[in-house]
């Protein structure tokens, strides 16, 4: 069976800056695959390639097996696609915007009725579904977008940025949403920059900074990639620093560091949770005492500092972001 | 998650899709109107000003060529509505420019081209639901016309066609409106770009003065603008004062050149805007 998605060498300018620098993709079907990366590295260009919103200036994507541009129509009808602004009209009611996206998908009108019903009873919009959506919260809105991406059952939905702007609660609600999808077998391409929601829904990660693929793997893998366990442990005000380091550097596979105002010092290390007890053992023996001490793993967030050498949420340049309001990028879309 | 077995998608040819979705997305841009009264009700306003103030504040100095010199304010009344009738569907395609853009703005657009509906449907629905807005507003200016004093003299057909011939010319400019609209960065600049252009074109007609006041230059404009046919046209049809009539053609057959430009205006402009359209994804 061929791959849900697959990308090869796409390429996409605005002006000057490249967007998309020569990304490939694989996504097998039936998996939520997650694109990761900071803002402006090229995510919602590539989604928007994908779903058949802009041409590529080079470089092949197929969805479903059928080349986005060649035959845009035809993937239209298997694909559904929720993007960071609500895509849905303000003055329409829930349930008249999911009808109005049904009759579009040219789908037959009971069946429409039908199914918009479940979406709003499912997404707990059945209060408000007969209330103009410009009264809804935005996780509300989000939500309902997502309810409409849904309508034909597609096989393969795109999210971008799904919970960009909620509060952590709607978040929650949209992270139970989405696992739920899986669960009933949709493919799901989501992109995020919050590294904590690729670790919770995505099963393989894909990490793009500046429009290129910079690595890949399941999560677990990534942060093997970026080196082992890591000690981590707080010093109290009344012991010495100085002292407390030369006792964990002996037990270090690394160099140390130190944060002065925190008293935090973190150092790679390895053998598990013995290393614990090596530790406490150590700074007791040099009189130190301690405010914290954990053992753990490398967090998402480490595995971008590595690998781009910056942090996931310091970035500056901004190329697939909307230039204007809530509008989209379009002036370069063009 | 879900009970309802996945359906399948209806087949029908390209043509009545086109018809389909077209007709989805009038009906969604009607349903916004009447959610939003409060547009609907100034856009009525507006005209109605436009009535009144022309009607008692130009009315008595603008003699009207060929009317009874006794009839005075109240034949440039009946000179006068003809001529609001076209400047007010002119203005409608301000609508279809400010409409798109928003629709653009808000990324609703992108919902629409990530479906598998035909494309131009967009911008049919859009022009479709403008004109029909336009039925309600004729008919709140028309009785605001027949409270100054204007009047039908000809028959139903006649007015009948003078108003047929007003939805035609509302439908033209739509489309130009909505080619503006696509061009829009965003809603401020629509609400701007979509009047500026309106002002020369409906001003630079017979509208509101006789053609005979103007400049040699200015009055040739006036002659081929299709506002002052179409403007013309309808003085013609309800009976209404119809003040000097030049020799330039489209003023010998108003009605023919008014169906004339509206066909060539709808060619030009549902290209470009369809074409547009299709770019800008």
């Amino acid at each position: 069976m061929t791959d849900a998605i697959t990308a090869e060498r796409l390429v996409k300018h605005f002006g000057d800056v490249k967007a998309v620098d020569g990304l490939d993709l694989t996504v097998p079907f039936g998996t939520v695959f997650g694109l990761l990366g900071p803002n402006g590295a090229g995510k919602t260009t590539t989604v928007r390639i994908l779903t058949t919103l802009l041409r590529p200036d080079s470089g092949q994507a197929t969805v479903a097996g059928i080349d986005v541009v060649k035959h845009p129509d035809e993937v239209r009808r298997v694909i559904g696609l929720t993007g960071q602004y609500s895509a849905i009209d303000e003055y329409l009611t829930g349930r008249e915007n999911l009808s109005m996206v049904g009759r579009l998908y040219h789908l037959p009108h009971g069946y429409v009725k039908e199914r918009s019903a479940e979406l709003l009873e499912r997404f707990s919009l059945t209060d408000a579904a007969d209330r103009p959506v410009r009264t809804y919260s935005g996780g509300m809105r989000r939500r309902l977008d997502l309810s409409a991406s849904l309508i034909g059952r597609p096989s393969i939905l795109f999210l971008d940025e799904p919970t960009t702007g909620l509060d952590p609660r709607s978040r929650q609600q949209m992270w139970e949403v989405i696992s739920d999808l899986v669960a009933d077998g949709t493919t799901v391409l989501l992109t995020t920059q919050y590294l904590e929601e690729a670790d919770q829904l995505a099963e393989k990660i894909v990490v793009i900074d500046r429009g290129h693929v910079i690595a890949q793997g399941t999560s677990d893998e990534l942060k093997t990639q970026v080196g082992g366990d890591r000690l981590e442990v707080v010093i109290h005000s009344g012991s010495n620093l100085e002292d407390a380091s030369t006792a964990i550097r002996s037990l270090a596979d690394g160099e140390l560091t130190l944060d002065v105002t925190t008293r935090r010092i973190t150092a790679p290390v390895s053998g598990g949770s013995t290393i614990l007890v090596e530790a406490v053992r150590a700074l007791d023996a040099t009189g130190v005492s301690l405010d914290d001490i954990a053992l753990r793993r490398p967090t998402l967030d480490d595995v971008f500092l590595s690998l781009t050498g910056h942090a996931a949420e310091e970035v500056a340049v901004d190329a697939d972001k909307p230039a204007r309001g809530r509008g989209r990028g379009r002036k370069g879309a063009e | 998650m879900a009970t309802t077995p996945a359906p399948e998608q209806m087949k029908r040819p390209m043509f009545g899709w086109l018809l389909h979705d077209g007709f989805v997305v009038t009906q969604r841009n009607l349903i916004a109107t009447t959610r939003v009264p409060e547009v609907l009700f100034f856009s009525l306003v507006q005209p109605v000003i436009f009535v009144l103030l022309f009607a008692y504040v130009f009315g008595g100095a603008i003699p009207i060529p060929g009317a009874d010199p006794d009839a005075g304010a109240a034949a440039y009344r009946e000179y006068l509505m003809p001529g609001i009738f076209g400047q007010t569907v002119a203005f409608a395609s301000a609508a279809s420019t400010v409409g798109l853009a928003e629709d653009m703005q808000k990324g609703i657009i992108d919902r629409f081209r990530s479906l598998p509906m035909a494309a131009s449907a967009v911008l049919f629905g859009r022009t479709a639901s403008d004109v029909l807005r336009q039925v309600l507003v004729l008919a709140v200016l028309s009785v605001t016309g027949l409270i100054v004093g204007w009047r039908i003299h000809n028959g139903f057909i006649d007015a009948v066609s003078a108003y047929l011939l007003l939805l035609l010319f509302a439908y033209a400019v739509s489309w130009i409106g909505c080619w503006i609209g696509l061009h829009m960065p965003n809603t401020e600049t629509a609400n701007t770009a979509g009047l500026v252009w309106l002002f020369p074109l409906t001003f630079l007609s017979n509208a509101f003065v006789p053609l005979t006041g103007m400049p040699p230059v200015v009055q040739t404009i006036a002659e081929w603008n299709p506002v002052s046919a179409v403007v013309l046209a309808c003085r013609e049809l309800f009976g209404n004062p119809t003040g000097y009539i030049s020799d330039a053609w489209p003023q010998q057959h108003p009605i023919a050149y008014t169906m004339g430009s509206c066909a060539l205006l709808i060619g030009i402009f549902a290209t470009l805007a369809v074409r547009k359209y299709r770019q800008s994804a």
